[in-house]
């Protein structure tokens, strides 16, 4: 009994400790968002001038539009290509899946950085390939874009990094359901496509949406890949980064704290909806 | 309560002294916005029709862009001449560097400092400006002319200018320090930041062994580096923009850094003090350079020619705190900082300093070699990595052989 009480008081502290590590430096940077002067270190008084600044400065505005446009573009279509590889994947035959498996899985634990270095390399490749081949091909066949580094090299470098982690979040789920469900729907009088839609696709849902969020916040984060492949744009990490020789300017502290709090409002609105979810359905079995 | 009064008194002041000023410029000036006019001799919007967006480069918050109350010199721009900016930033002049030699990005007009100017003239990376486009450029002082990094002021019109230097805080150091020794002190052990970039710290060591911060060859840069090895166990952290931090909370003694920071943290700090050692120190130039690769050059030197006018200099001077190599600029300062020994020190001090010079490859490579050599440098650090690898190899081998144990067992 003693031992016990003893352990969970250690286990709470703990707790504690480890959560403070997490949360305590948002804290402090939320909280140095509201200060008077730039210093991050004295706090010389209480202002919302940063706040104000931030939604003046174009510069990174336009950095954290082109984040979360490519952000959002990213993570769609690296969770439909990724959901039909995963599930392509789980309908081969064992050797090709290990083969398969193996590879995807290459470039999670590839660094970053060669990703980077590498993509770089190919769409400076393609660019000067494309401008060759518009010069010296019949004029029908020049449908080759020379312009490739900026947006879309952005975009194909952030689907290309973020479609290992949709293949291995969907794949488990696939592996749990029961194939059987599927041809029961086949027997049960859908075709093909409205078991996919009907039977399969709601199954994977939780899975496919955890997918979705991940390759959303791998995309915010990245700073090293898109760094390589960013042309003259430059995203909204890369754009902090860039301020290390002056200091990096309390607007950012203030964007930070606006991310955050959004971030946490979505999670907890999800997760009452899910809750208050459960609950009804809970109940709907009790009057069954 | 009191800032606000001053706040109104000074509207008030502006608002009779905008006339006047207006009227003392003379009809010559276009006025763009509130802040900013420029001269009217100059055909500002000529290529407005064609639909330009220029690709501009530079230093993070290197520029007046409407932050904190000040000017925004790019809208003024886009609104004065019809040419949109695409302005994004950068880092070190390595990354500008590396950023143009990959050919992953076309820029029209970047930023990069000295040296890094004479290795891309050398390089052949930069444009030769058309100075015709360029009237404003007359108004660099002599000073910042024909320096050695661009003997004939063919690719670059210098932007900043400023010394690197001694920050001090007076509460924790006896008297007033004159040289770079006090980095070596072992009175002030854990107590002193240095420079997290090799370029920066090795002029200080060789400056304070009475070389050239150019260093001529490896042995030099080897003795050099000596020097920097000696400096380690007294070094709190080699940090850059941490500086700010550091010093205005009090956390440590001396710290080198650029002198128009170093007045920003004195505002922010008024404990702290900066010198300008006795051995003499680098002196840096940031400079505006249109590189090979341009897609409207003219355009670009429009926007170069608009950064040289005295309304966007001073604007842009006043926002960076560095100092400014535009006479106009300079004579329109406050007596203040327009006297400042630390932003416009005096002869006798800039003529002891040096600029960077492009140094020859075995030279850099070398330099790398003994930074990262010294920062990895420690009593025991010899064997950490091969008996780390060594152990993470057991480790594997153990996994694999307890996995191939169990599957066997399983098989039975």
């Amino acid at each position: 009994m003693m031992g016990k009480r003893h352990g969970s008081a250690l286990m709470r502290a703990y707790l504690v400790l480890l959560f403070s590590f997490f949360y305590l430096p948002i804290v402090v940077l939320m909280v140095y968002s509201f200060n008077e002067s730039k210093s991050r270190s004295n706090f010389t008084g209480f202002t919302l001038k940063w706040y104000e600044s931030l939604f003046h400065n174009d510069m990174i505005l336009s950095a954290l539009g082109l984040s979360l446009a490519l952000a959002l573009i990213s993570a769609v279509i690296a969770t439909v290509v990724g959901t039909m590889a995963a599930i392509g994947i789980s309908g081969m035959g064992r050797k090709s899946r290990l083969i398969i498996n193996n590879v995807s899985y290459i470039p999670v634990v590839n660094p970053e950085i060669i990703t980077g270095v590498s993509l770089m390399l190919l769409f400076v490749a393609w660019s000067g390939a494309a401008a060759w081949w518009n010069q010296n091909a019949p004029a029908f066949l020049r449908f080759f874009p020379e312009d490739v580094i900026g947006f879309p090299s952005l975009l194909i470098a952030h689907i290309s990094f973020c479609l290992p982690y949709v293949i291995f979040n969907v794949a488990p789920k696939l592996r749990q359901m029961d194939v059987r469900l599927y041809e029961a729907a086949l027997d049960l009088g859908c075709n093909h496509r409205q078991a996919f839609f009907k039977v399969v696709l709601p199954e994977l849902a939780p899975a496919i949406f955890s997918a979705f969020l991940i390759s959303l916040t791998y995309s915010i984060d990245d700073f090293i890949i898109s760094y390589f492949t960013c042309g003259t744009l430059q995203t909204l990490p890369i754009a902090i980064y860039s301020m290390t020789r002056k200091k990096v300017s309390p607007e950012i502290n203030a964007l930070s704290t606006i991310m955050f709090l959004v971030i946490l409002a979505i999670i907890l609105i999800s997760n009452l909806a899910d809750s208050r979810r459960a609950r009804y359905k809970a109940a709907k079995k009790e009057e069954v | 309560m009191s800032k606000r009064f001053a706040a109104v008194l000074a509207a008030v002041l502006a608002a009779f002294c905008l006339p006047l000023s207006a009227f003392a410029a003379g009809e010559n000036t276009l006025p763009v916005t509130e802040d900013i006019s420029v001269s009217a001799d100059y055909d500002w919007d000529r290529l407005a029709d064609q639909n330009i967006t220029l690709n501009v480069y530079n230093w993070g918050q290197y520029i007046s862009d409407g932050t904190d109350g000040s000017v925004d010199v790019l809208s003024a721009f886009e609104t004065l001449t019809g040419i949109k900016l695409n302005y994004t930033t950068f880092d070190t002049n390595e990354s500008l560097y590396a950023k143009l030699k990959s050919g992953g990005a076309r820029y029209d007009v970047i930023f990069p400092s000295d040296y890094m100017v004479g290795k891309m003239i050398a390089e052949d990376m930069l444009e030769p400006l058309d100075f015709a486009n360029i009237p404003n450029a007359a108004d660099v002082g002599d000073a910042y002319r024909g320096l050695s990094y661009d003997p004939d002021d063919a690719y670059s019109v210098p932007y900043t200018w400023g010394l690197v230097g001694l920050v001090y805080n007076t509460t924790m150091v006896e008297g007033e320090p004159d040289s770079w020794d006090a980095l070596w002190d072992q009175a002030y052990s854990g107590q002193i930041l240095m420079f997290n970039n090799s370029r920066d710290a090795f002029a200080i060591a060789a400056r304070r062994l009475g070389m050239s911060l150019n260093p001529a060859n490896v042995e030099e840069v080897e003795q050099i580096a000596q020097e920097l090895k000696a400096q380690k166990p007294l070094v709190q952290a080699y940090v850059m923009d941490e500086i700010f931090d550091k010093m205005e909370g009090g956390e440590a003694a001396f710290a080198p850094y650029y002198a128009g920071d170093a007045l920003t943290m004195m505002d922010e700090n008024p404990d702290l003090g900066f010198v300008i050692p006795q051995e003499g120190t680098n002196r840096f130039v940031d400079a505006i350079c249109i590189p090979k690769g341009c897609a409207d050059k003219e355009a670009a030197e429009i926007f170069i020619n608009y950064l040289c006018e005295p309304d966007v200099g001073l604007a842009n001077i006043e926002y960076l705190g560095y100092s400014t190599p535009l006479d106009t600029v300079w004579e329109r300062l406050d007596d203040e900082i327009k006297y400042s020994p630390i932003a416009y020190p005096d002869e006798s001090v800039l003529a002891n300093t040096e600029t960077f010079e492009v140094l020859p490859d075995e030279v850099n490579a070398a330099m790398d070699k003994a930074w990262s050599s010294m920062k990895s440098y420690s009593e025991d650090s010899g064997e950490s990595i091969p008996t780390l690898l060594g152990l993470a190899v057991l480790a594997v081998a153990w996994i694999a052989w307890r996995r191939s144990v169990r599957r066997r067992r399983d098989e039975y």
